[in-house]
């Protein structure tokens, strides 16, 4: 792990972190890493969801504390105890969701912070604020309500705003991803010329082009471990072709002790066979919390594995959701061997041996206060054999979960048991037998391992395996790259609710795939 | 029915208004600083009947009401504490600890007062009014408003007051953004939990003084459960205000109003049941509810409590 060790800390870092490793219940987010952020330079942190980017920022802006290893300020070993205690060294912070009270004008956030005993100076801020804003270029509007503004221009109040307080160090987490393509290169001149009046800058974003595009010097991070960093004297000597495809390396790149890696089992799809389902323009409506999906198209035979790879949230479970019906479609046709479907409810749908493995097993999976008896047959409530005129069957009930148990290899300390207290991999085993029930045709399975021990992990792919060769068709929703690589036949990769091009599972697929992942061409 | 319209009648029906209102109005501004700061504090009925037994206590035995006033409050603020270290500092859930001061205060109050009073009901001497020169003399207003005691004077100055420190200081901000987006304000430098606890703590010193006036001045004497909903009533005020004070004194005369109707008709023989009169402010409740409760807008925040770094 040699890439891991980056040169030890220099008289010249602002903040320099030493082994810092931050463990939560079942993850650690940070294994020790090591990082040195100085003046004039943007650092740009680089690395999908869950790379443990956040949980890096939230111990740099005193939110959390770090388990092991130590944070250099100025040289010296200082742990940051408090957003407070951030702001006063100099760290300014502009976090992924915005940090601004709604309620309140721009000036009167710009003014939060104060001693509550002194009245807010206006006068001396609106003098500052001036003085900031016109030798960035940039304008902010005072007196606006924050409710009213722009994300834009409340990113820049953020920014004005660590400005304010004199920071050395303004941290900018995942600022690009609600910005417009003109937002964003407005944000990076803003970041050239912070830099050129002597402030260091920590980026983090897990879009390539604009860390290519912005930075100084990258560090990539992946599964909460650092995998490399380009410096700035070798960032100056390449190209940007050459610094994507280094990058693309570091990000997707197989670990040689990656015990998950497994051959890709050589399996037969029947070419000729009809296509079990067939998706053509399918499109949904944005929502406010949600992005909406555009002509989605895909065919998937019986016995094919057909995987949507992307970074997380760019309309999975909008995809995965408007094909068991749970969301409306506003366009488009789905076809269940042939029948069109798109306007069957969820358990019509069901009905026709269309099954959704939910992501989130605990909330929409399962009723985590039910036995696990009953939490196999949540979607068959009501009907016979194990509801008759209204009333539980229990003996019929107990007997099919027993079988069930037994068949799905469901670690359980009775039938009884309510199934919030089985570990992950054993709620996700219940799911499974519910979903792969019989008369299921086509089956979707959303992140199908997330969360999930090795064990579970291995076990779960198997079963899914194991579906296609029933001659089931198999739509799986995963942000692991490595787990489509290992199962799929084809891999499609989904970009802003859209899918921007599907790749036969060969042997440079990871590279293809990887680089349709962040926006390139494959 | 020709006294119904006469000018004493009147008078005194408004009278008895601002009377009723005063401690409507200082649990009202109470529940509204701890809203804004994002605490729903549904023990201020607790911290009211506190304040009201300990500021009876304190002006029979001092023979002084302003001695009383305080030891109200303190009542009220000894209360708050509870809740400030249960709901703000260690995060438990607001509604159900509210529930549970009240009830309890409830009981502890009445428990108290038969200990110590056994069954008998002691008066306090009728509260001095400050007259106001020249405006009292203003036939109906005049006897109506300006001839009460001080502390009444005191807490429509204080309306203003809080108008002007939820504008335009740096607590006010810092209040405002605890119970809009705490977040914001913790990552500002500024301690929630603290802020917090001072909203709390404040309401508990307002509800206490609101149920030391109703007990000293309004009633001049303590029963069991004398409040009798008034501090449910700050809850609705609080609520129907949009965070404005000077809202709060307008519903507080307005329910003030109401139950004062519920005497003055009474006094005035009007033959209808008493306790179809005393439905009277509650039923204004409800109709200010259906009426104004669509629009009311209560902090993002509000009865959440915070955790840094929470995920």
């Amino acid at each position: 792990m040699s890439s891991h060790s980056s040169p030890p800390a220099d008289i010249s870092d602002i903040v320099a972190l030493e082994g810092v490793t931050k463990r939560f219940p079942g993850i650690i987010a940070n294994d020790s890493i090591n990082l040195s952020i100085r003046p004039g330079e943007v650092h740009v942190l680089l690395g999908e969801n869950g790379a443990g980017k956040s949980t890096l920022i939230g111990m740099l802006s005193g939110l959390q504390q770090p388990d092991e290893g130590r944070i250099l300020v100025d040289g010296k070993p200082t742990p940051i105890t408090s957003p407070r205690h951030a702001l006063a060294l100099g760290i300014g912070t502009v976090f992924q969701h915005m940090m601004l009270v709604p309620t309140l004008t721009v000036a009167e956030n710009l003014l939060l912070g104060g001693s509550w005993w002194q009245r807010p100076r206006t006068e001396e801020l609106e003098a500052r604020v001036a003085e900031i804003t016109s030798s960035l270029g940039i304008t902010v509007k005072l007196h606006a309500k924050v409710s009213e503004l722009s994300l834009g221009e409340q990113q820049q109040v953020e920014i004005v705003r660590a400005m304010v307080r004199n920071s050395r160090l303004l941290i900018l987490d995942e600022s690009t991803s609600m910005l417009t393509p003109k937002g964003i290169e407005e944000l990076g001149a803003l970041m050239r010329r912070l830099v050129g009046q002597g402030l260091a800058i920590v980026f983090i974003t897990h879009k390539l082009k604009e860390a290519a595009a912005f930075g100084d010097r990258i560090s990539v991070l992946k599964l909460g471990r650092k995998v490399g960093e380009i410096p700035p004297e070798r960032f100056r000597a390449l190209d940007e072709q050459e610094i994507i495809s280094e990058i693309v390396e570091l990000m997707f790149g197989k670990q040689k002790d990656d015990p998950e890696a497994a051959e890709r089992p050589i399996r037969t799809v029947r070419t000729e066979a009809a296509p079990l389902l067939q998706v053509a323009d399918l499109a949904v409506a944005a929502t406010d919390n949600a992005p909406g999906l555009s002509s989605i198209s895909f065919d998937i035979r019986p016995g094919e594995i057909l995987g949507i790879a992307g970074i997380d949230g760019n309309g999975q479970k909008q995809l995965a959701e408007a094909l068991a019906g749970q969301r409306t479609a506003t366009g488009g046709s789905v076809r269940l061997e042939g029948a069109p479907i798109e306007g069957l409810s969820v358990g019509e749908r069901r009905q026709r041996g269309l099954r959704y493995l939910t992501d989130d097993r605990l909330g929409e999976g399962t009723v985590g206060t039910f036995p696990v008896s009953i939490n196999f047959f949540l979607k068959q409530v009501g009907a016979a054999p194990f509801w008759r005129g209204g009333v539980e069957q229990r003996a019929e009930i107990d007997r099919r979960a027993a079988e069930l148990v037994r068949e799905y290899d469901v670690r359980t300390p009775s039938l009884k048991t309510p199934v919030a207290r089985l570990s992950g991999g054993n709620i996700q085993k219940v799911l499974l037998a519910r979903e792969l029930a019989e008369g299921a045709k086509v089956v979707i399975f959303n992140k199908p391992t997330y969360g999930l021990d090795l064990a579970n992990t291995m076990a779960s792919r198997q079963r899914i395996r194991d579906t296609a060769a029933r001659g089931l068709a198999v739509l799986l929703i995963s942000t692991d790259l490595e787990e489509l690589l290992s199962m799929c036949d084809r891999i499609a990769v989904i970009a802003n609710g859209a899918l921007v091009g599907t790749v036969a599972n060969a042997d440079d697929a990871r590279t293809r795939v990887g680089r349709l992942m962040i926006g390139l061409a494959a | 029915m020709t006294g119904l319209f006469s000018e004493v009648f009147l008078s005194a029906l408004l009278f008895g208004a601002v009377t009723a209102a005063i401690p409507l109005l200082l649990a009202g501004l109470g529940e509204q600083m701890s809203e804004k700061a994002g605490v729903l504090n549904i023990g201020i009925e607790g911290m009211m009947l506190a304040g009201a037994y300990l500021g009876f206590v304190g002006a029979f035995y001092s023979g002084s009401l302003w001695f009383g006033f305080l030891t109200g409050a303190a009542g009220g603020v000894a209360v708050a504490l509870i809740m400030a270290l249960l709901c703000v500092r260690i995060g438990l859930n607001q509604i159900v600890i509210g529930i549970a001061l009240t009830l309890g205060l409830e009981g502890l109050t009445a428990l108290l007062h038969h200990f110590q009073f056994s069954r008998s009901y002691p008066r306090l001497p009728a509260a001095d009014a400050t007259v106001i020169p020249l405006l009292s003399d203003i036939p109906v207003i005049g006897p109506a408003f300006f001839k009460h005691h001080l502390i009444v004077y005191l807490a429509v100055a204080l309306v203003f007051a809080m108008s002007y420190l939820y504008r335009r200081t740096q607590l006010g901000l810092n209040l405002q953004a605890a119970g809009d987006k705490p977040a914001a304000l913790d990552v500002a430098g500024i301690d929630v939990i603290r802020t917090r606890t001072i909203a709390v703590l404040s309401t508990g010193a307002l509800a206490g003084l609101g149920g030391a006036y109703l007990a000293n001045v309004g009633a001049g004497l303590f029963i069991p459960f004398i409040t009798n909903g008034a501090g449910f009533l700050g809850i609705v005020l609080a609520m129907l205000a949009r965070g404005r004070p000077v809202w709060v004194l307008f519903g507080a005369l307005l329910f003030g109003v109401c139950l004062s109707l519920t005497t003055a008709m009474q006094v005035a023989g009007i033959n209808i049941p008493t306790d179809v009169i005393q439905m009277l402010p509650f039923l204004a409740v409800m109709i200010m509810l259906v009426l104004f409760g669509r629009r009311a807008s209560l902090p993002a925040a509000l009865g959440i409590p915070y955790e840094r770094g929470a995920r």
